[in-house]
């Protein structure tokens, strides 16, 4: 491993364990998260109270909105705690990669929505009566897929809007255009899978296409991002 | 737990972190130029925060940078650190820009910089890996070259101004960097604390950094600094060996007043 990986590995890794430990202590994100996604998951229960037929052809959606609106606040969070006392400068004034940098958040918000769904997903299984009719593991590759493109333009985007006014607003306004087909391939996946009328293969590949895609164009300009004033 | 006493001269030695054996600096000796500003214009939007700048700076000497609020203090060290981009001209640090000389510039910002959620030896452990820099021994020995205890388990958000202010520059100058470019070091310091900061500033500068250091305590730096540089509406306008100099202005003399 040459020099350079192995630095980007090691900031990577440092970022990742500090953006964690940070997490922990204040617990800003997780609070928020699952807070948001409960009110989902209780609110539409009630207004609904739907038959297990009915449930499995709305829960696909359901589920993707409320971790999409959650995972929009950890968002918003991650970048936030690096602008308090400028901290990000200590970051673009030192050698270290922008893309290491980059990477750390993706996956500290990877973490962190995945946590989310693992806690939240018996919820939506007891409040909504569900039983899974198709092949139940390919839920686990639409659900880490389906993250993973959340979050890679997610954290991406959350960057570009850091220095803007109105931050918050800024980056459902240009997540939420660019992940339509993603959120597609997510809540057509999950309904397929949950029904189990079509086979959910081609979410799959859609969203893994979209996630290579959006990851390496995301490494390419994060830079850029880092670097402008 | 309270901060250790500052004894600097000797522990700043002890930390032998690139040290020459002997001064570098004096006012008699020639020295190197390292850094170059030629025609430096920083625009924010319609306004020019500086305005054609051009200065050479001498390697191992002490820059206090002066002015009143809006001279381009501020922007003119954020574009030597490389995180403001010249709108026109250029820097030249060792033949290099800002940003390829990253690894020999120590940058203290008038936010700590810091995480407030972390103590200070789990943020500069943190910082010390962006660098490259393995283990505690590094981190641990800038922490005490500040006065503090790196035992102290209490997030940075607890400390006092005047420690924050102090681990902010432990962070600077984790890596030993050549150049050191600190942005109002002295503000929110009490006076004690401030004078030590000075004299760890001076025995930096004696083994061979070079300083520039953004202030509006000039008189902290008389007898210290080794030049004055004298700042207005984005311009050097004027560069003594004297905070008396003829550019001191009323402003700085009365904020000297209230603070010695």
């Amino acid at each position: 491993m040459n020099e350079a990986s192995s630095s980007l590995l090691s900031v990577t890794f440092a970022t990742l364990k500090k953006d964690i430990r940070l997490e922990w202590r204040s617990k800003d994100a997780l609070n928020s998260m699952l807070f948001f996604s409960l009110l989902v998951v209780v609110i539409f229960s009630f207004s609904f109270d739907p038959l297990a037929e009915e449930s499995r052809l709305i829960v696909g959606g359901l589920v993707w909105v409320a971790f999409l609106f959650a995972a929009v606040v950890a968002l918003n969070q991650t970048w936030a705690r690096e602008l308090r006392n400028q901290v990000l400068d200590a970051y673009r004034v030192s050698p270290a990669p922008a893309n290491a940098l980059f990477l750390a958040k993706v996956l500290g918000n990877f973490i962190f929505v995945i946590v989310l769904e693992a806690l939240m997903t018996p919820l939506f299984v007891i409040f909504y009566n569900l039983h899974v009719l198709g092949p139940a593991w390919q839920l686990i590759p639409l659900a880490l897929l389906g993250t993973w493109a959340l979050v890679v333009n997610g954290t991406f985007f959350a960057a570009m809007s850091l220095r803007t006014r109105n931050r918050e607003l800024m980056l459902p306004l240009l997540l939420f255009p660019i992940s339509i087909p993603a959120v597609l391939g997510m809540v057509a996946g999950t309904t397929a899978v949950l029904t189990g009328d079509n086979p959910a293969h081609f979410y799959i590949v859609l969203l893994l296409t979209y996630d290579v895609v959006f990851t390496t164009a995301c490494l390419g300009l994060f830079e850029t991002i880092l670097h402008a004033e | 737990m309270l901060p250790c006493a500052w004894n600097h001269p000797l522990q700043y030695t002890h930390l032998s972190i690139g040290v020459p054996s002997k001064p570098t600096n004096s006012v008699s000796e020639p020295a190197t130029t390292n850094i170059i500003v030629r025609d430096l214009v920083k625009q924010f939007g319609r306004f020019a925060a500086l305005r054609g700048v051009t200065a050479e700076f001498a390697a191992g000497r002490f820059h206090a940078i002066l002015g009143d609020n809006g001279a381009g203090k501020t922007t003119l060290l954020r574009a030597l650190a490389g995180l403001a981009h010249p709108t026109r001209g250029e820097i030249l640090i060792f033949g290099k820009s800002p940003q390829a000389a990253c690894r020999e510039i120590g940058y203290m910002a008038h936010p700590s910089l810091l995480y407030d959620e972390m103590s200070g030896m789990e943020n500069l452990r943190y910082f010390a890996g962006l660098y490259g820099i393995a283990g505690d021994k590094r981190s641990e020995g800038v922490i005490r070259s500040v006065g503090l205890d790196p035992e102290l388990a209490r997030p940075v958000g607890q400390y006092s101004q005047g420690m924050r202010q102090r681990m902010s520059l432990a962070r600077a100058i984790l890596h030993d960097p050549k150049i050191l470019l600190l942005d109002e070091p002295f503000s929110n310091v009490d006076v004690h604390s401030a004078r030590e900061m000075v004299t760890l500033l001076r025995s930096m500068r004696d083994a061979g950094k070079t300083i520039f250091a953004v202030t509006h305590q000039a008189l902290l730096l008389e007898g210290v600094a080794d030049e004055f540089i004298w700042m207005q509406a984005g311009q050097i306008v004027d560069r003594t060996d004297s905070v008396h100099g003829p550019r001191l202005s009323t402003a700085v003399n009365t904020q000297q007043a209230e603070v010695l």
